[in-house]
């Protein structure tokens, strides 16, 4: 293929991707509400939209809710959208936007199945929209750490005392937190020997790294937790002390472009996690129908997404001294430890003095 | 070998940026400009071909340092550059000399070397192997003790930054 016309199909693919995880957006939210609501013992939403079946005389009500997020969108689009007096009109429109591009972005390099042939397209060495980057875990690293301009720059440029309070906390914690993020991401390359997310995929046959390292896994899903803002690090939109934070100027659309950008990070962030750490498309019987991996990686995805949201509906926010101290002084050591206790057990591998160690301990327990 | 149309376009915008961010009179704006100016070098690193030099550009430059930056802007609320007062305007003048003067001898610099090379004269190779292993194992082994010493310097710093920190803080409790 020439790079014009892998341009084109990364384009293509590109948006329909994009559609996709908006649509997944929609219905993260909707995921949220209901799992929410069940946890606290409530229905959650449940009127509008629902499939209405025949049962013992009367009818049931099936799927109730499932058109939710139709109508919040709809709500979202119509409502009014003022700008407040005195902001700095190019950033308080642009913020919206830098906070949803980084969130879109991350897709570009997550496999989402292995290699096949679609059509006239053949998908070497596995299924993404920007198949075989070498440098594949570096641009998740470096979009990832553009994405706190969004929230920053909606703080500054409301010109509100609240907003930019919410943005001070977001640039604070999302430099400490990038720190620990940056340091567990090595593990899993080392693993694999390669930043190729298809070869860390690959790596992980037939044991996904969460379980040879779960310590590492931990501290990049609380990481992650925190570099997404969300419960139990979302302090800079905490309502008791700055009644909405970053957001609390924004209305109609522009704020719903920041409820969009959380919840598709939200979804980015599982497909990492899955791919780092649960095995991403690897499954059984993926090599030979290579469309599984695309119900492999959802799954894996709704489950890290589940999790999410249960954190939410459990845990109490983070004091703001707690949250520094817990990322600089317990995740950032954890980190580095892990870090240097696995290079040294490769590199161990790797020369052999492993083999004669795991030998003499087998043979002191089985005899 | 880069085309020239695709250079041209992203060095003005390089070029536009860097002076947008010295003639903006809001700190915020000139650490936006900032940002313009390194991501379209990072650009420029990966159409010449150093896919790994431009995500870390990008990490280390537009994800964090400039995030520092703006941290520091807000939380002193120097958003705004005031007119310059009375008190600087005397060292202002010998400060605007010397900046020119310093200028011109960069320009000088680059100008030589612009001019030794005849204007492209050398070409970058495309087959350059620019993996990340490989810049690996150039830095680690060819480039070991340069980039220990890098290193040790910043090192250095974190040392110093932690020293000023505590007598700082030390010299507060005894007032």
């Amino acid at each position: 293929m020439t790079p014009g016309e892998i341009a084109i199909r990364a384009l293509i693919l590109g948006f329909i991707i994009s559609l996709a995880v908006i649509t997944g957006f929609a219905y993260t939210t909707l995921l949220e509400r209901k799992v929410l609501a069940r946890m606290q013992a409530r229905v959650g939403p449940n009127r509008t939209g629902y499939i209405p079946i025949p049962w013992r005389g009367g009818e049931k009500r099936f799927l109730g809710g499932f058109m939710q997020p139709a109508a919040d969108a709809v709500k979202l689009f119509f409502k009014e959208d003022p700008t407040p007096a005195k902001v700095d009109r190019v950033i308080y429109n642009l913020a919206p936007m830098l906070a949803v591009i980084p969130a879109i972005l991350i897709l570009a390099v997550i496999p989402w199945a292995p290699a096949f042939q679609l059509g006239p397209w053949k998908f070497q060495p596995y299924f993404a929209i920007a198949p075989g980057i070498n440098v594949g875990v570096l641009f998740i690293l470096a979009v990832t750490s553009i994405g706190v301009y969004g929230v920053v720059l909606a703080g500054w440029g409301s010109n509100s005392k609240y907003a930019v309070m919410g943005g001070i906390r977001a640039s604070a914690q999302m430099i400490s937190y990038e720190l620990a993020l940056g340091i567990i991401v090595l593990i899993p390359i080392m693993m694999a020997d390669s930043m190729d997310l298809g070869v860390i995929v690959n790596g992980q046959r037939p044991i996904w790294y969460v379980f040879m390292q779960p310590l590492a896994a931990l501290v990049f899903f609380i990481a992650a937790l925190a570099e997404l803002q969300r419960a139990p690090f979302d302090l800079l939109e905490a309502e008791q002390e700055l009644s909405a934070g970053f957001n609390v100027e924004y209305a109609g659309m522009r704020f719903g472009m920041f409820f969009m950008a959380e919840y598709m990070k939200m979804i980015s962030l599982s497909a990492i996690f899955a791919t780092f750490f649960l095995g991403g498309y690897g499954g059984p019987l993926v090599d030979k129908f290579p469309w599984l991996g695309f119900i492999y990686i959802f799954i894996k995805i709704v489950a890290c997404l589940f999790l999410m949201i249960w954190i939410r509906a459990t845990l109490p926010r983070f004091r703001y001294d707690q949250l520094m101290g817990f990322g600089w002084k317990t995740l950032l050591p954890i980190a580095v430890l892990n870090f240097l206790v696995t290079a040294v057990l490769i590199v161990m591998a790797e020369e052999g003095t492993l083999t004669p160690i795991i030998d003499s301990v087998t043979q002191f327990f089985v005899g | 070998m880069i085309h020239p149309i695709p250079f041209t376009l992203l060095a003005a915008v390089a070029v536009a940026a860097a002076l947008g961010m010295l003639t903006s009179r809001n700190a915020v704006h000139s650490a936006l400009y900032l940002v313009l100016n390194f991501m379209t070098v990072a650009v420029l690193y990966l159409v010449l071909n150093a896919p790994f030099i431009a995500m870390v550009q990008i990490t280390v430059y537009a994800g964090a340092i400039v995030v520092l930056f703006l941290f520091v802007i807000m939380l002193l609320g120097a958003d705004l550059l005031r007119g310059v007062t009375d008190e600087v305007r005397g060292s202002e003048r010998y400060h605007r000399y010397l900046a020119v003067l310093l200028a011109l001898v960069l320009l000088g610099v680059f100008g030589y070397l612009l001019l030794q090379n005849n204007f492209g004269g050398t070409t970058l190779s495309p087959t350059i192997d620019a993996s990340p292993q490989a810049l690996g194992i150039t830095l680690f082994q060819d480039y070991l003790f340069p980039f220990e010493v890098t290193g040790v310097l910043l090192l250095a710093s974190i040392i110093g930054v932690v020293i000023f920190g505590h007598t700082r803080k030390r010299g507060k409790e005894n007032a």
